[in-house]
Parts: C-alpha cells; structure tokens; sequence
C-alpha cells in the first residue's frame, strides 16, 4: 500500500501512535474496571474515564498553542506542562 | 443480583460506521497533520519545518482579523438567531390549517442550496437591478454591499437569518408541541402570568432542542463559507473574509498547504472546544434543572 500521499514523517506517526496506545490503554483500564468511574470533579459536572482523557488532550494541544504563540523556549516545556495538566485532570476533575 | 453477561456482537455492527468514518475523516485529518509540518512544492516533495506554520500563523495579523471577525459574526448570528427562533415558533399555531402553511414556510429557506441562496442575496442586494438594493438607494440610504463593509456585513447577517432560523423555529416547535396540556393547565389554576409560563414550562421542556439549536447555529456559522464568497468574495477588502475564505484562499489560491493545514488545525481544535463548552454547560443545566423540577 503507498501511502506515500498522506506525506508522513517520523513525528507525526509517534504522535498518532501515542495516541493509539492511548485509547488501547484506556480499553484495558475499561475492561478491568468497567463503568468509566464517573465522579463530579473541581469543574462541578459528571466525568468518566474517557471525559478526562478528552479534556487531557484537548487542554494539552491548546497549551502548546499558547506556548507557541507567548513563549520562545522550547516546545518541550509545553509537553511537561501539558503532562502536569492532564495528571492534574486526572486527579481531580 | 444477577450478573448479565456482556454481549460484544454490537461491535460488529459499529464497524462499517468505523470504517466509513477512518475513510471519511481520521484519514484525511492525519493527512492534514502531516502536511501542517511540512513545506511542499508540488510533485509530492515534502520538507520537514516542525512547528514553523504554527507559529507564523499565531503571530499573523491575518489570521487574527480572520478570527475576530468569523468570532464576531457566529456571536452576533447566536444572539439574533436564537431569540428570534424561540419567538416565531411560541407565535407559531398548535393546531387547525394554520399549522402545516407555517411549518413549510418555515421549512422553504432550508431547501434552497448554499450557493443558490448566496445568488439570491448577491442579486437582491445589487444597486442596479436588485430589488433590496434599488429601493434603498432610491430612498435615499446609502447602501452598497460591494463598496462599504458595514453594508456586506449587514446584508450576510441578515441572509443567514432568513436561511437559518427557520431551522431554530422548527426545533423550538418540536420541542413545544412534546410539551403535555396537563403543565399548562396546572399553570393555568395556579394563575401563571405569561412569562411564568415560558420560564418554567416552556424553556426549561425546549432545553435539549435548544442545545442542539445553539450547537448546529455556532458550528454552522463558525464554518460559513458558500453564502459570504457567493455575495462578497470575502470584500470589500478583507471585510468579509471570515476563516474558511481565508483558508481557502491559502489553501487553493496561494496553494500554500502547510500553512493552510495548520490553520486548518486550529480552526478545528477551536470549533471542538467551542462544542464541548457548550454541551458540558448546556446538558449541565438541563441536568440540575431536571433533578430541581421532581
């Protein structure tokens, strides 16, 4: 299959495999322990499992595009940031 | 307590949605991804910039006069669609010969294709031969939607008014007649004035069809295309030049696709942020409102 059109490059195809590994991840942690442990967080709404991770990644692509946007320093600090939020989310939403 | 066992078979069933669906967009979009990193010059020859397009694009007065005004437009659509919609269809009859005239009279504006529709307002709005624009000029009012922005603004707001609300109208509707006569006569023996009723019979029981008004409103109107480029090309200037014209003109006119991919990313993730706020807000409320009424 040539799939040379869709232009892939050695980054973008970690970070849709990240993804991918994410949501196997959360198949697994569903499986072991169904129902999606929903809880009302800081945010005062309902969340499951799958809300928390939407929340963590969406968060994270909006601190990055913050970070370019403000700040020159290296987009890994974005990254570190955005791991600390979705911990935090996690934890607490 | 008796365990049911989980039944997987409807798996098979979501599969050929899946399938339609990776073809139809999680392919195309990694492809978007791929491109917004890169720099090409036709013949399939990328070049790798990392994160260059991104951050051109975020210090771009372009792209933030863009956003500004597709932003103010969806606001400005929000505040008079919805309102309006929920009006017109309280007016609207419950019963007799009157009900199917209004319901497809309201239904026509939704017929009409997009660019059949941008024609319509391209010519009504014409100086020479359209008859908006003809009276207005003959009465005097300086109006000219291909010379002045506040007049090309006016004339595709007030086009995607009468194309769309129609379609808050009939929601709204939808939602009043699942409304059950007993709420209204119980209203009616504790002595509701009017506007009681609307408050808490009324809008609390249009709730969902409301949020789902709002969520099809912004997106539409957040993506809005055909109409603008049909009646102004984006003009005069830049006025009109909401996000997807803009994205278009990149993308197709200067066929700068790394650049174009970016914005389209983040044109994307707003919209999926936008959304979310409103659902997680919008169903929140219907939540707490409905566990406050029994």
């Amino acid at each position: 299959m040539d799939l040379s059109w869709m232009a892939w490059t050695k980054p973008t195809a970690t970070f849709f495999i990240i993804i991918l590994f994410l949501l196997v991840t959360m198949t697994i942690w569903e499986l072991k322990s169904p129902g999606g442990a929903p809880r009302k967080g800081i945010l005062q709404f309902e969340s499951t499992r799958g809300d928390r991770l939407f929340i963590s990644l969406l968060g994270s692509a909006f601190i990055h595009i913050i970070w370019l946007a403000f700040f020159s320093l290296s987009l890994w600090w974005a990254l570190v940031l955005a791991g600390i939020y979705a911990i935090c989310v996690f934890l607490w939403v | 307590m008796i365990e049911k066992k989980a039944n997987q078979k409807a798996w098979f069933m979501v599969l050929p949605v899946f399938l339609v669906v990776a073809f139809s967009a999680i392919i195309p979009l990694m492809t978007v991804v791929n491109y917004s990193v890169q720099d090409t010059f036709g013949n399939n020859q990328f070049f790798w910039v990392g994160m260059d397009w991104f951050r051109d694009l975020l210090h771009s007065e372009r792209f933030h006069d863009a956003f500004l005004r597709q932003v103010i437009f969806s606001a400005i659509i929000l505040t008079i669609e919805i309102p309006l919609g929920i009006a017109i269809a309280l007016a609207m009859p419950r019963k007799g010969w009157g009900v199917p005239v209004c319901l497809i009279t309201m239904a026509l504006p939704l017929l009409i294709p997009w660019n059949v529709v941008g024609t319509i307002w391209q010519i009504f709005g014409r100086v020479d031969i359209g008859l908006l624009g003809h009276t207005l000029t003959a009465l005097g009012i300086d109006y000219n939607y291909t010379q002045d922005s506040v007049a090309a603004w006016i004339t595709i707001i007030i086009m995607d008014v009468w194309h769309w609300t129609s379609l808050v109208v009939l929601l709204c509707y939808a939602g009043l007649c699942s409304i059950p006569d007993a709420y209204y006569q119980a209203a009616k023996i504790d002595g509701a004035s009017r506007i009681a009723v609307f408050r808490y019979i009324q809008l609390p029981k249009m709730q969902r069809v409301l949020l789902i008004a709002v969520l099809l409103r912004f997106m539409d109107s957040f993506m809005i295309y055909t109409e603008p480029f049909v009646i102004t090309g984006g003009g005069p200037g830049n006025s009109t030049t909401f996000m997807s014209i803009d994205l278009v003109k990149m993308a197709i006119g200067q066929f700068d696709l790394g650049p174009a991919a970016a914005m389209s990313l983040i044109y994307f993730l707003v919209i999926l942020l936008l959304c979310w706020v409103f659902f997680t807000v919008m169903s929140n409320i219907g939540e707490e409102s409905s566990k406050g009424g029994t």
